[in-house]
């Protein structure tokens, strides 16, 4: 099968799925009538809805290409930096840095991926980012929290920019064998994730959720929930191994790390969120919260999945 | 016009602007829109989150020596927000700096002003000037709704000229009650009052 026709198999199937959670979220919506109950599921057709909003925005951009691949990416990153900088307390003097943040590290970041320069896109924030932005606030002479301030803004640079880059930056691995398909390796990781972040969400919520994992950090995260959802997420991954490089059992490795990823990043940012005096992100994604909510568990997982597949699949 | 949908394209992919209704919905009486200065985006921001049919109608009140200052400014102002200009400096004592904005109000339009006068480095706003009192008082029936901008004081700190892009939301607060005989000084207090409790 060639690659596009592998693409269309793809969509085909989570358009499937979506009209089955679309049709399952009407009858819900006809049969429960309690005021809980309806709340719960009016959340779940805004989230079914926006999914259908993702799906389609994602496919369009993969059939442009490449560049429309890299910039709708450097939009997320955008969206998210602005998500999390809103919520962190930063000053008129981290003015300059933020403009960094913003018009410089963003853009550069993700034209590094489009000119295949992956030994600058890979120590670019981590090396110049790192030292140049505390510059430009010191310069300000404004000493009040600047640690903090530094260390924040540092932490949502690296999150929302470094880490999502890792997602388009799959484009340019040269895997043997796989050449022009990598667009569908990118697809997959972002399924594995969001795959897992679903069935946590319906394993926990419909059915067995009990045993709190990290209830100050996450009230929705429970034992049941992350078994069933790794679990489910796993098999889903291994089944879909025909569009990637990797063999069933290598699918079902790269997939259960991914999804272990994708639940310490949900972990993790939920509770930089709380810490940040905050439940959701921001309001973006209608059902689901703001960018940042989506993308949390993707933030952790893309570059550890980026990393495995350029060891283990690159020459 | 092109120019308007492209500023409020552009306020809303930096500073997103969207609105929260909080005291009051969306209404085509004739309202004046009264809110906390902080940064250069304030007007569009405000004015792009009103509903399109009512920002039809509702025309912002701009500093002349700023926006009139020179042409490529005053388009923008006119064609682009549908400005009222204000004179800030009394060069001709004789005239009322308010006259063009009783004119926009008698036209049957509503305005959108800032009663600080100035922009305000801070998240509250400081004293308000008595030109809201005075347009109050002149046209009663037009209400006065407070608005509460947030976080745009942190988007464009003072000097700078290209705003930080953060999320701002304008919230819109509950139409003033007019108390009779209400002198100006406790009247400024009180609406005043009105923004910071939105805050």
């Amino acid at each position: 099968m060639i690659a596009q026709d592998k693409f269309f198999w793809l969509i085909g199937g989570i358009a499937a799925i979506l009209l089955m959670a679309s049709i399952a979220g009407w009858l819900l919506g006809l049969r429960i009538k309690s005021e809980n109950g309806r709340a719960v599921v009016d959340n779940l057709n805004a989230r079914v809805q926006a999914w259908w909003i993702m799906v389609v925005v994602f496919a369009v951009a993969f059939l442009l290409g490449k560049v429309a691949t890299i910039v709708l990416f450097a939009l997320v990153s955008f969206f998210a930096l602005r998500e999390f900088l809103t919520l962190t307390p930063t000053r008129a003097s981290d003015y300059r840095a933020l403009s960094l943040a913003f018009y410089v590290l963003i853009p550069v970041q993700y034209y590094l991926i489009g000119i295949e320069w992956y030994a600058l896109f890979s120590i670019f924030i981590p090396v110049y980012g790192f030292l140049l932005l505390p510059s430009l606030s010191a310069l300000t002479q404004d000493v009040e929290h600047f640690l903090e301030r530094s260390a924040k803004i540092q932490w949502g640079i690296m999150v929302t920019i470094y880490c999502i880059s890792h997602v388009p930056a799959l484009l340019l691995l040269d895997i043997p064998g796989y050449a022009g398909q990598n667009a569908l390796l990118l697809f997959y990781m972002l399924l594995v994730v969001q795959m897992s972040d679903v069935l946590q969400y319906v394993f926990g919520k419909i059915f067995v959720g009990r045993t709190k994992i990290a209830p100050v950090v996450s009230p929705s995260k429970t034992v049941e929930g992350f078994i069933g959802g790794a679990v489910g997420a796993t098999l889903i991954g291994a089944g879909m191994w025909w569009i990637t490089p990797f063999t069933p059992l290598q699918a079902a490795g790269m997939s259960f790390i991914t999804v272990l990823m994708g639940f310490l990043g949900g972990l993790v940012l939920s509770a930089v969120k709380r810490s940040l005096g905050a439940k959701d992100w921001g309001t973006m994604i209608k059902g689901h919260g703001g960018m940042m909510d989506r993308m949390d568990s993707v933030s952790f997982a893309a570059p550890i999945f980026f990393h495995l597949t350029r060891y283990f699949f690159t020459p | 016009m092109w120019l308007s949908k492209l500023l409020i394209g552009l306020v809303r992919i930096l500073v997103g602007a969207s609105p929260r209704w909080i005291g009051s919905t969306p209404s085509q009486a004739q309202r004046i829109y009264f809110a906390n200065h902080s940064s250069h985006i304030d007007t569009v921001a405000l004015w792009s989150a009103l509903p399109p049919n009512l920002r039809a109608r509702t025309r912002p009140v701009a500093a002349a020596d700023y926006w009139d200052r020179d042409a490529i400014r005053r388009y923008v102002a006119v064609k682009g927000f549908n400005a009222v200009f204000i004179e800030r400096t009394h060069a001709d004592s004789s005239a009322d700096p308010l006259q063009p904005l009783f004119e926009a109000l008698e036209h049957g339009d509503s305005l959108i002003i800032f009663p600080e006068g100035t922009r305000h480095m801070h998240a509250l706003p400081g004293p308000f000037k008595a030109g809201l009192f005075h347009l109050a008082a002149r046209f009663p029936d037009v209400e006065l709704v407070p608005v509460y901008l947030e976080n745009l004081h942190r988007c464009m700190p003072k000097g700078t000229v290209f705003p930080v892009p953060l999320i701002c939301t304008v919230r819109f607060g509950a139409a003033l009650s007019r108390i009779a005989n209400e002198s100006k000084t406790a009247f400024l207090e009180r609406v005043r009052e009105a923004v910071v409790g939105l805050a």
